[in-house]
């Protein structure tokens, strides 16, 4: 629990006020048929922390993910990022506002080098309208700018030596430090990163951990989906649980494994009935 | 000896009644002519759709027929005085429009509704370019047989291969690669063209804006989710590779001097994917390549078969001379189909970047 103590002091019920909130959720619904796939009533995630979604397959986390990055349209709701309203936004303006995430299946851009991959990241290049795209000279020196970024990246995820290769030639786990450092070149206030860890070399679980950590100590708030509740324990400042589309409870790490609807949801409410009566 | 005589005979036989001079003249002559570098125009524009951005165009034709009528029904009409350029720009324009109308409704879609609604299009402008509503226009299924300003009756290919022409009149060049100076003069303005483009879209494709299209072809939502507009990336490059393949229309009736339905079938599309893939989608060089190879390949086969024909290598129980024009549409079927199994990147793409993956 480094980084930030006051994660400590909100209170650990649903829906709380949190004391500096980057993103708040309001009636927040998607529906696939008949199924309540999200159904938020509200929800504030604390600028600076690290806030982990966990929760069973199936409980509605990336869906939850997609409507908040404008990749899915909830059926009514609103949420607010920082002092914007994001409902109803495309995805691209979402991101442009500063949070960016990743996808569970990695998105590396195969046919791309690992650099390229790097470079399209950085927002805001003027090299990318079409009008300055003929005119090297309006944007050769923001690209050694963000090429000098790029590498500074690459060295920090331990994939420099790669720059050259095409993505497709990466591990798993490298497609997924590469599609994190990739996120972090257009400088996002909060990151959201689905199931980082999923796939990943257990040898390589350890240093993604560390860099999820260090995001926060540079000042990225950060928000992550996990189902593995023992990789969320160690680095998570805060815990929302979800289950079958609804929040069942939020708190630290803690307060979250005590907490008898959690413990209920992930293993079954018979076997939580049993531990009654034990 | 004696085994290495009989070698020399069979040569000689084998080669009796054909004429290699005139097989390879053909074949050389057309594969560095106005045809092949119309080809290799359309397959430019067509590489920034399909090869860098990964749109599915498959009414290339569109874009020629949206070309070459708008330049010529502008100059036929003698429209704003009939100027040629004006045409020129017209057929730009309506290419524009082509591009707007398809682009609009699908490009949001997934990639197949493109491919679809680009097929569709080709054929309503084809089938509306041939009615009777629009005969005035158009010619209907006459087409417009001399492009010619009606109000000063200026032919559009005088005004082109003379009024504008800085060559001498006579024959220049050598062999069987000899050319007046009209047909000459044509040929520098196609491949001129043609260098241009391609500079165009290396210039385009080294740029960071490229390195969006590259990754829209990868992967939209990737893109998406880094804060890049894909639909506007998307429309863009419809929009550029749609007119350059309008400038191949336009030269293409420049070089013959009319325009009418029967050039903007839907095999011509299929020719022209053929020049792409053979020459290696993604890649700058490729249309080019893949023009002059196709043509050549194409011509070589054609002769080929009517030499062996006619001298009687080929007996007519088999193949008659009129059936010549049918096989080498046979032939680029398996080309085509034999190029995408063997060497998916064309002889001058690189591998890696060529590997066909639609989502």
């Amino acid at each position: 629990m480094s980084g930030n103590a006051s994660s400590n002091s909100f209170e650990a019920t649903i829906g709380s006020a949190k004391p500096d909130p980057i993103l708040t959720l309001d009636d927040m619904v998607r529906t696939f048929g008949g199924l309540r796939a999200v159904d938020i009533d509200h929800l504030e995630i604390q600028r600076g922390i690290i806030t982990a979604f966990i929760g069973p397959n199936g409980a509605g986390k990336t869906t939850l993910f997609n409507l908040i990055t404008g990749f899915d349209k909830p059926n009514s709701g609103s949420w607010v990022f920082g002092d914007s309203s994001l409902a109803g936004k495309a995805p691209h303006i979402i991101a442009q506002a500063g949070m960016v995430r990743t996808f569970q299946l990695t998105k590396s851009l195969a046919k791309m080098t690992v650099l390229d991959n790097m470079l399209l990241g950085a927002a805001k290049q003027r090299g990318e309208l079409l009008r300055y795209a003929l005119l090297p000279t309006q944007w050769k020196k923001q690209e050694s700018k963000v090429l000098e970024k790029a590498e500074g990246l690459l060295e920090r995820f331990n994939l420099a030596h790669m720059r050259e290769e095409y993505a497709a030639t990466l591990s798993g786990g490298q497609r997924k430090l590469l599609e994190m450092a990739r996120a972090l070149m257009s400088e996002p206030t909060l990151i959201l990163l689905d199931e980082p860890m999923a796939g990943v070399n257990p040898a390589l679980v350890e240093s993604l951990l560390q860099h999820i950590e260090n995001l926060r100590d540079d000042g990225v708030s950060v928000l992550f989906i996990e189902h593995d509740m023992d990789v969320i324990m160690g680095i998570s400042d805060w815990i929302v649980v979800l289950a079958e589309g609804r929040i069942i409870a939020e708190g630290t790490p803690g307060e979250v494994s005590k907490n008898p609807a959690v413990i209920d949801a992930y293993l079954g409410s018979s076997v939580a009935e049993e531990l009654k009566n034990v | 000896m004696f085994a290495r005589g009989s070698g020399d005979d069979m040569v000689l036989n084998l080669l009796a009644g054909i004429d290699i001079s005139k097989l390879l003249g053909l074949a050389l002559r057309t594969s560095i002519g106005v045809q092949a570098a119309t080809f290799a125009l359309a397959a430019v524009g067509l590489n920034l759709h399909y090869g860098y951005t990964g749109l599915l165009n498959f009414g290339v034709v569109a874009f020629m027929a949206a070309g070459a009528y708008g330049m010529a029904i502008f100059f036929t009409q003698g429209w704003l005085g009939g100027s040629l350029l004006l045409g020129i720009a017209a057929g730009l324009v309506f290419a524009i429009g082509i591009a707007l109308s398809i682009g609009l409704p699908s490009l949001r879609l997934r990639a197949d509704y493109l491919a679809i609604t680009t097929i569709a299009i080709a054929e309503v402008l084809r089938i509306s370019f041939r009615s009777q509503r629009l005969l005035d226009l158009t010619g209907g299924p006459f087409g417009l047989p001399s492009i010619e300003d009606r109000n000063a009756n200026v032919s559009f290919a005088d005004v082109v291969t003379i009024d504008w022409n800085p060559i001498n009149d006579g024959a220049y060049g050598f062999w069987r690669l000899r050319f007046d100076e009209q047909t000459l003069w044509v040929m520098i303005l196609g491949w001129t063209m043609v260098m241009l483009t391609t500079l165009l879209i290396w210039g385009l494709m080294r740029s960071p804006w490229g390195r969006v299209i590259k990754a829209i072809r990868e992967d939209e939502d990737a893109a998406r989710a880094l804060g890049k507009n894909v639909f506007s990336y998307k429309l863009q490059s419809l929009i550029i590779g749609g007119m350059i393949v309008a400038l191949a229309g336009i030269t293409r009736s420049l070089n013959t001097g009319f325009v009418e339905t029967q050039q903007f079938k839907p095999q011509t599309t299929f020719f022209i994917w053929t020049v792409l893939i053979l020459g290696g989608a993604a890649s700058v060089w490729g249309p080019v390549i893949g023009a002059i190879t196709f043509w050549f390949i194409i011509v070589f086969v054609e002769e080929l078969l009517r030499q062996m024909v006619d001298s009687g290598w080929i007996p007519e129980a088999i193949l008659e001379s009129n059936d010549i024009a049918s096989v080498r549409m046979i032939m680029m079927g398996i080309m085509l189909a034999v190029l995408m199994i063997w060497r998916p990147q064309g002889l001058v793409g690189k591998k890696e970047e060529a590997q066909i993956d639609v989502r």
